[in-house]
This record gives structure tokens, sequence and C-alpha cells, in this order.
């Protein structure tokens, strides 16, 4: 694209670009230390990423008030204004990730050394994982502007909510067997929950992506299993 | 909704549209279709200034004509309501219709059209005459009105549709230049309306006023729609977002786009409009 005639507007939106993906990039270690902390129970890395957490909140809160000082000052029209809005909302899925990692990590505390099943183990690092991997596909195609990827990140978001849905019934049949393990099993469950909660964020962004590259938004109705449906079941 | 209006032009009206008149994403595909131009091509001498233009004007919507300086935006405005006539070398071809009448067939009285065609310019130029004058003087020579009570009538609905009626009405003898740049420029636009015309034309109407007089005549041109069908040429983007349903976009004498306007300023097709509205011409 040819650049602005208004140098400083371009190097405006280059800077918000840049911040995103700084963003992304701090983000995504909180989810990686926070999920560590948790399976190592490695509470100074626990601590660490509740302080990090700040960081982030800090970034989108500037972020946010370069968003809306460039609305105000310069009234960006169709690509810019679509860029703009994106990156709001990104960064503010974003800030929300840390926040969950935030919370893992507070939980990984919580826990500490109670928690020594191999199997839950084993179930929270793949959804992790997984979590992870969707995170990172978005903020590439973010940079990158490939369209493919951002659908496919949304169709994969499905297997996350399905792992989510055995950990969960996993975690029940744990509490049932054994009461004791209840607190334990709980925070996991939240743990657990919030890690669902991060591919959820991602498919935000790859949503947000979506729009800002094409104009038009992905159709809305994607393929979900109700959680609460299945806790009923259960 | 509708004012009794002396003109009501019954045969234009056959087919009313339906519509939220305050609504900025009105659905503008099924509007009727108020002039129409095809094929139109404008020559100045040896220069031509328009390439095949195809445009449509909507009933009762604002189409704004947004361009660079010398992209044909104006050219196009002036060919509305053959302004173009008083240029000697100037030379229209293609179609222009208003209401599917062609309005340079020669059957056409140039005068009568530009009533039924009114027009608005980018500098207030209200005659020297007192502001009661200024707006009574179109309706007397086309002879709309029948006594004087009738012509006092126009007068004031007309300044009471431009906005402009409680800040004049007592000083109605005073001259019309001795108002301020934006009530002058809503007198103007009193003075085109008080012959009800059908369409406004308007040519960058803000671009000699203060803000708050700009945001006067864009509340006044929103009203206005509710009655008349309006195309501006303005340099402004963002008054062409705020003011319009229909946006067009000229460029070196050629029609690039025309659309919503909610589409053509957050998801214009041609990758020219999109540098032009973000600022990228080079």
């Amino acid at each position: 694209m040819k650049d602005h005639i208004v140098t400083s507007f371009g190097e405006e939106l280059k800077d918000i670009a840049t911040r995103i993906v700084e963003m992304g990039g701090l983000a995504e270690t909180l989810v990686k230390e926070s999920v560590t902390a948790l399976l190592k129970a490695d509470s100074a890395l626990a601590r660490k990423t509740i302080e990090a957490d700040r960081r982030l909140d800090e970034m989108q809160s500037k972020l946010e008030e370069m968003c809306i000082s460039i609305i105000a000052r310069r009234q960006p029209m169709a690509s810019d204004l679509r860029e703009i809005i994106a990156a709001m909302r990104i960064s503010n899925d974003l800030e929300r990730v840390g926040d969950m990692a935030k919370n893992v990590a507070k939980r990984a505390l919580a826990i500490e050394g109670e928690f020594n099943s191999k199997t839950l183990a084993v179930g929270v690092e793949h959804m992790a994982d997984l979590s992870l991997e969707q995170l990172k596909a978005v903020l590439d195609a973010y940079t990158s502007g490939d369209l493919e990827v951002v659908s496919s990140v949304r169709n994969r978001d499905e297997e996350i909510d399905a792992l989510y849905n055995s950990l969960f019934r996993q975690l029940l049949t744990y509490m049932m067997e054994d009461p004791r393990s209840i607190t334990m099993c709980a925070h996991l469950l939240f743990c657990a929950k919030n890690i669902e909660r991060i591919g959820d964020h991602a498919t935000n962004i790859a949503e947000n992506i979506y729009y800002m590259v094409s104009g038009s938004h992905l159709p809305i109705d994607r393929p979900k299993s109700d959680d609460l449906e299945l806790s009923a079941k259960a | 909704m509708a004012i009794d209006m002396a003109n009501t032009t019954s045969e234009t009206n056959a087919a009313p549209v339906a519509q939220d008149a305050h609504s900025a994403s009105v659905s503008t595909a099924t509007s009727k279709i108020k002039m129409r131009g095809q094929d139109v091509c404008v020559y100045y001498g040896d220069k031509q200034a328009l390439f095949d233009v195809n445009l449509d004007i909507r009933q009762n919507h604002v189409t704004s004509l947004i361009g660079p300086s010398g992209c044909g935006k104006s050219t196009f405005l002036r060919t509305l309501n053959r302004m173009n006539d008083t240029i000697d070398i100037c030379r229209v071809e293609g179609d222009i219709t208003l209401d599917q009448e062609n309005i340079y067939d020669p059957s056409i009285d140039v005068v009568e059209l530009r009533a039924r065609v009114g027009m608005v310019f980018q500098k207030p130029n209200p005659f020297p005459k007192s502001i009661f004058e200024n707006v009574a003087y179109g309706p007397r020579i086309h002879g709309l009105a029948k006594t004087k009570t009738d012509l006092e009538e126009i007068v004031a609905t007309s300044l009471q549709r431009a906005g402009l009626f409680n800040e004049v009405k007592d000083r109605l003898d005073e001259p019309g230049t001795g108002l301020s740049g934006g009530q002058q420029q809503r007198l103007c636009i009193a003075r085109a309306i008080a012959v009800s015309p059908e369409v406004i034309l308007m040519d960058e109407p803000c671009s000699a006023l203060d803000p708050i007089a700009t945001a006067k005549v864009e509340e006044l041109i929103d009203e206005l729609r509710e009655n008349y069908t309006i195309v501006i040429v303005t340099h402004s983007m963002q008054q062409a977002a705020r003011v319009s349903q229909r946006t067009a976009f000229f460029h070196m004498g050629n029609l690039v786009e025309e659309g919503n306007t909610d589409d053509i300023f957050t998801n214009p097709n041609d990758q020219r409009t999109q540098d032009y509205i973000t600022g990228r011409f080079g």
C-alpha cells in the first residue's frame, strides 16, 4: 500500500502495529510461564507472571490512548479506521489473555504441592499447548494478513473446547472419588477454564484480523458444544 | 414528514419510498432515481474534463461527490442544471435526465430547469438587497405568489426551513449582506428553496464557514432531505461521511466508485478510493 501523504500518520499506524505484536509476545510468555508454574509447582515463576501482567495492562491502556488520539486528530477512514479499531479490540483481548494467565499463576500458588496427578497434568498441558498455538497463529496472521490462517484458527477452537469438556469430566470424577481433592480440583477446573478462554480470545483476535484485512465479518455462527449442557448431563 | 409544498410534483412522487429520513443507513437500493447521468462526457474546448460518467441521483437522498481538485466533480454537478451552458467553450455529451426527461433537450426551458434544480455555491452570494427581497426574488419572477400575503408566507416558510427565520425575523428589511457568513449561506439556501426546487445542488457549501455555521448547514441538509434531493460537492471527507447516504468518488474525470456512504468510508472497493480517502494520494 502507498504511504500516507502525512508521514507521521503512517508512522503512528506502524507504531500501533508494533505495540500489538509486542503485547502479543508478552501475552504468549505469560501464558507459557503460568502453565509451567502450575505444572512444575514453581511459585517463583508464578509470582513473576503475576507481576508481569501489570506491564501488559499498562501497554494496553497506552495503546488505547494512542488509538483514541489518532481517531480524534486524524479521523481515519477505510483501512486505516479498520486497523485502529482492530488494534483496540485486539489489545483488549490480549490484556484479557494476560489476566487469564495471571489467574492461573495465582491458582498455581494456591494449590502448590497438592497437584500430583499425571493424567490431569497432561490434559492441562495439552490444552495450554493448543491455546498457545492458536495465539501464535493469530499473532502471525496479524502481521502477514493471511486470512486462511484466521479462518482455520477459528475452526480449531473447537478442539480446545472438547479438551476442556473432557478435563471437566475427569475432574468431576476425581472430586467424587476423593472429596479431599476438591480444593485442588476446583482450582484446576478454573485453570482449565482460563486456558479455554484464552482460546476464545485467540478466536476473537482472528475475527478482528479478518475484519481489519477484508472489511467484512466472518459468519457469526461457529460450531460450539455447550459446556452447560454437558455439566447438566454429568 | 411531508410539509405541504407549493409545487409538490405529483407525477414524480408516484412511488413514495418508505424510509426513516433520519436514519443514516437507509436502504438505498430500492429508492427512486431522481436524476440520471448516462455516458456523460464534458469538454472544455479540446480538453475532456469528464469521461463517460454514469451516475444515478436518488430521490430524497444526499449524494456527495468527492475527489481531488480538478477531478470533475464540480463539472458533473454543473451539468445537472446546465450551469455549464454559461461557459462558451463547454460542450456536454451523453444524457442527463430529470424524472426520465432529458434536460439537454432543445424543448427544455433552462430557466424553469434551474428552478427545479436549484444551486447553492461555495461562497455565500446574497443579492445586495434586503433579507426579504433575497428570498422573495425567485418566487416573484417565477410567478409563484399571487398576492403579497402569499409571498410573505413563502419567504417565512423558506427562512424557517433554512433554519434562519428566528435569527432574522425582526430585521427582514436589513440587507442580506449584513448577516454573518453562516447566516448568509443559510439565506442562500432559503433563496434556493423559495422556488420549491426538486433537487438542490451544493458546491462546497461549507468551505467558507466556521465549524458552528458548518454544523448548522449540515443539520439543515439532513432536514431538507425529507423534501428534496440533494447533491453536494465537498472537499471534506468527514462532511461527506456525515451528511450523505450515497457517495461518488471522481478521479481525473472518471467516476471511480459510487456506493453507500457507509461502505465507501469503511470498505471501499477501488484502490484509488481507498488511497484518496485515507490520504495516500501521491
